[in-house]
């Protein structure tokens, strides 16, 4: 067995390189995948990629898909940096429309402008307040937060299903588990007919640009930096290490409580248990193809989207099963992962023992 | 101190023990042996002198087959030899003490010795063994106690007797006293005068120029990779060893006196704590005023309390308000940014990753702790002012480094403590504490560091310095405190104490575990 050992100066061009790297080597895989499965890889790909593109409907479909990714892995990188692993953002995302579709629920009927705004504001609390929940763990008891975010991403589902099943079953929905389909006044118009795309993605790029202020010029994403790089050093800075958890999770829960608004008055226009397509969970993957910049997350965000619309696409032309999207992403991560290894680190040959 | 060793009474013209011819080694970005020749009779003990950086350690893990040589030949009692790994070198008759020990603290001192062994063993047996050789060469040791229990200089003991259980025919130490009190060095030299004369060759790798004077026969005397030559210690002058090795005059710090009042401004009163890891030590009711322009020093061996009272200090442990406080004012419950604001900073011991953000750029770094000095405005960092900051710390503390925008792990351990020190000097403290101030810093930074600690003492600014080099402590101090076993000695003007009374202070408190020890070793 070789050595895996670090080198003294990681290549920065190379980390920059990596998601490309990554990229590629999943279009590959994606490749010899197809020939196995008996298609033909540049028909495939044609369909994967190119296809989707190729109507305005499918660049708003990007759109629709792309904004909630963004939003969400903005938040998530803030987290990130400090190394506050926040992996339940699809929970945020749930408790965030749920608070969302509630307001909705409870003021159906009112026509007024300030339905909506209202929505975003109860979403975007009701994510916090998710993520302030591990982040009291974790502060009060050293919980660590991989765990704890994950268990009530689980704990945000069954809630859901038993908002919609319970108190805020539609009556006249014939036992379906959903709410009742909100009003004009609780839904992002779409801006074209026929189309989707709407006003919720100005939030993702609006988020965008304060994350890009935010993370290259204030003091406080200075400190979260430092406090996942350099433990020691924050704390001799005098940075507090439980402010660096509570921001970061109630962040990264904000903004996925947002993007659970988007889709409960966007796309969805009510509550039902197939809310989100696991955007929480494919957030983490775009915010780290996206370096944690919130630059790269936006492209990232939109390779990601292309993914979900290219899977539905190959389900449908080439008679994939669902599993292909999981399955791009999945070796995304995983290729991706693995170059950062190779950034970082090189292989030795284990020396041989010589004797004289 | 000052005793002479005998002139080398071994064979002259005889076969070397270990010979070294043109050993060159390369790495990416620097040579770290360039030539090297160097030449160990039998019984020999033999100093390799150098600054940090100077290749020693290098040299020594090529001989101990850690690391390969690119170029250049090894002879081993004549005879020419290719040593592959330690355990080659082992077999050879090659012992190695290294600077940090590598001892499981949960395991016995058999256990640990045990572990080392390349042969089958059998516990008990190598338990007598081991009280035998420990009797034989004056280094007590009860192998059943546990490691964690043992003191430094105990641990070291262990970690020699390991090489001796192996009867080696050359023993390696790189820097063996740097853990040990004054009395403890002079039983250690014991020893090792002992195994020379039994005609064991011995490699003593250090920068302490009194310890090779009064110890080694020969030696070898490297910088920039290159040996830049070879003496009989005892006819040298420390003077000249030190032109050798630095390739100029020993530089030597001007002490002015403090003219101004002296007001207490950074008290200690009944400190008392217990840190979270279980193998930390409690601090255990330590009282200390350090005054307007003076430097207290507080002599003592690391893990007797130091790393604990440096973080009750500097706020990154907080306790009762009353314990610490600054200038009148309680400052014990506050953070270490908060006590920053009141005017006291601090330079730890870790340079990296404590006092400074390796992979972050020197202008990031100002930002760390500087950053009440204009270098944020309003919750938004200010980059130009973070790099005017960072340019001027360079320019006016002799920063050698690639500007401001240098990564901070770029920079040597000595450019990094000036960049650190200078930093923290320009938030304009009225108090500073400095933990290790020239630990690993090459000559010429240590005495500018020096000099740079009593210039600003002299300003009117309260210093205490944490170090575990007595020399410098004496150097630089007005006053000295030692801290053993979390109690801390009352500070006493450096002209009332001496070298030999601290060092009974650092083991006095360890002499009741020492005479048990011996009881056990001898029962």
């Amino acid at each position: 067995m070789p050595l895996l050992e670090p080198r003294p100066a990681p290549s920065a061009p190379m980390r920059l390189l990596s998601p490309l790297i990554a990229i590629g080597l999943t279009l590959l895989v994606g490749s010899l995948l197809f020939m196995s499965l008996g298609k033909d890889p540049l028909e495939a790909f044609r369909v994967f990629f190119i296809q989707p593109l190729s109507s305005g409907n499918g660049w708003s479909e990007l759109m629709v898909k792309a904004g909630p990714l963004i939003l969400i892995a903005q938040g998530l990188a803030i987290g990130f940096r400090a190394r506050i692993y926040n992996i339940g953002a699809e929970g945020q995302l749930i408790m965030g429309a749920l608070a969302g579709g509630g307001v909705a629920v409870a003021l159906d009927g009112v026509d007024a402008w300030w339905v909506l705004p209202l929505m975003v504001v109860a979403g975007a609390i009701g994510g916090a307040l998710w993520g302030a929940v591990p982040a009291l763990l974790k502060t009060r008891f050293n919980a660590e937060e991989t765990l704890t975010t994950l268990m009530l991403a689980y704990v945000a589902t069954f809630t859901l299903s038993y908002m919609v099943n319970g108190p805020w079953r539609d009556p006249e929905g014939m036992n379906f588990p959903q709410s009742i389909m909100f009003g004009d006044p609780a839904l992002f118009a779409p801006w074209f007919e026929g189309m989707r795309v709407n006003a919720s993605i100005l939030i993702a790029a609006a988020a965008s640009a304060a994350f890009w202020v935010f993370t290259s010029r204030s003091f406080l994403a200075y400190q979260l930096t430092v406090g996942g790089l350099a433990p020691a050093a924050a704390r001799y800075a005098g940075f507090s290490a439980k402010g660096t958890v509570w921001v970061s999770l109630i962040l990264s829960g904000l903004t996925a409580g947002i993007a659970g608004v988007g889709e409960v008055a966007g796309p969805v226009g009510q509550l039902n248990l197939n809310i989100s397509p696991g955007y929480g969970f494919a957030a983490i993957i775009v915010a780290y193809l996206g370096r944690l910049n919130a630059i790269g997350i936006v492209l990232a965000g939109l390779l990601m989207a292309l993914l979900y619309l290219g899977g539905e696409a190959a389900q449908v032309a080439l008679q994939l099963p669902a599993a292909i999207t999981g399955l791009f992403q999945g070796m995304l991560l995983f290729f991706l992962l693995g170059s950062d290894v190779f950034v970082d680190y090189r292989l030795r040959p284990r020396p041989k023992p010589v004797f004289a | 101190m000052s005793t002479v060793p005998p002139p080398f009474s071994g064979p002259p013209g005889g076969v070397p023990r270990l010979e070294l011819t043109g050993i060159t080694k390369r790495y990416p970005s620097v040579v770290a042996n360039d030539g090297v020749n160097l030449r160990v009779r039998p019984g020999e003990i033999h100093a390799v002198l150098g600054e940090n950086g100077a290749g020693k350690s290098t040299l020594m893990k090529i001989i101990y087959g850690a690391v390969q040589a690119d170029a250049g030949q090894i002879q081993w009692n004549g005879r020419e030899v290719v040593i592959a790994n330690p355990s080659e070198a082992r077999r050879l008759g090659i012992g190695m003490v290294f600077q940090h020990f590598s001892l499981f603290e949960t395991l016995t001192v058999v256990e640990n010795i045990a572990l080392a062994l390349d042969e089958p063993f059998d516990l008990k047996a190598l338990a007598a063994r081991v009280k035998e050789v420990s009797t034989r060469y004056g280094l007590p040791l009860d192998p059943g106690r546990l490691v964690y229990s043992l003191s430094v200089g105990e641990r070291q003991r262990v970690e020699i007797v390991r090489c001796l259980l192996q009867e080696p025919r050359l023993l390696i130490l790189d820097e063996p006293t740097s853990v040990l009190t004054p009395q403890a060095v002079q039983k250690l030299f014991e020893t090792l005068r002992r195994l020379a004369s039994e005609g064991v060759s011995i490699l003593y790798i250090s920068h302490k120029l009194h310890e090779i004077q009064s110890l080694c026969h020969g030696a070898t005397v490297m910088r920039g990779g290159k040996v830049t030559g070879t003496a009989t210690p005892a006819r040298e002058t420390p003077a000249s060893l030190a032109r050798m090795m630095i390739g100029r005059e020993l530089p030597v710090c001007e002490i002015p006196a403090y003219t101004g009042e002296a007001v207490p401004v950074l008290t200690v009163k009944g400190l008392s704590h217990t840190p979270d890891d279980p193998f930390g030590t409690s601090l255990k009711d330590i009282s200390l005023e350090v005054h307007r322009g003076e430097i207290v020093g507080i002599a003592g061996i690391s893990g007797n309390g130091q790393a604990e009272l440096l973080a009750t200090l500097s706020g990154e442990s907080t306790g009762p308000a009353g314990t610490v406080s600054l200038a009148g004012q309680p400052i014990g419950h506050l953070d270490a940014g908060k006590r920053r604001k009141c005017g006291l900073t601090f330079v730890p011991e870790e340079r990296l990753g404590r006092g400074a953000v390796p992979p972050m750029s020197l202008a990031d770094n100002a930002t760390l702790t500087a950053h009440a000095q204009g270098l944020v405005k309003k919750g938004f960092l200010r980059p130009k002012a973070a790099w005017a900051f960072a340019k001027t710390c360079i320019e006016r503390f002799d920063v050698r480094c690639g500007g401001p925008g240098a990564a901070a792990r770029s920079l040597s351990g000595g450019n990094l403590q000036k960049f650190i020190v200078g930093r923290e000097i320009m938030q304009n403290p009225i108090a500073m504490v400095v933990a290790q101030p020239t630990w690993g810093v090459d000559v010429g930074a240590a005495a500018f560091l020096r000099q740079t600690l009593i210039d600003l003492s002299r300003t009117g600014v309260a210093i205490l310095v944490v170090s575990e080099e007595l020399e410098e402590l004496f150097e630089i101090c007005d006053r000295i405190a030692v801290l053993a076993e979390g109690r801390l000695s009352e500070a006493v003007p450096k002209a009332d104490t001496n070298a030999e009374k601290i060092g009974m202070q650092m083991s006095g408190l360890f002499r009741n575990t020492d005479a048990t020890e011996a009881a056990h070793a001898a029962a």
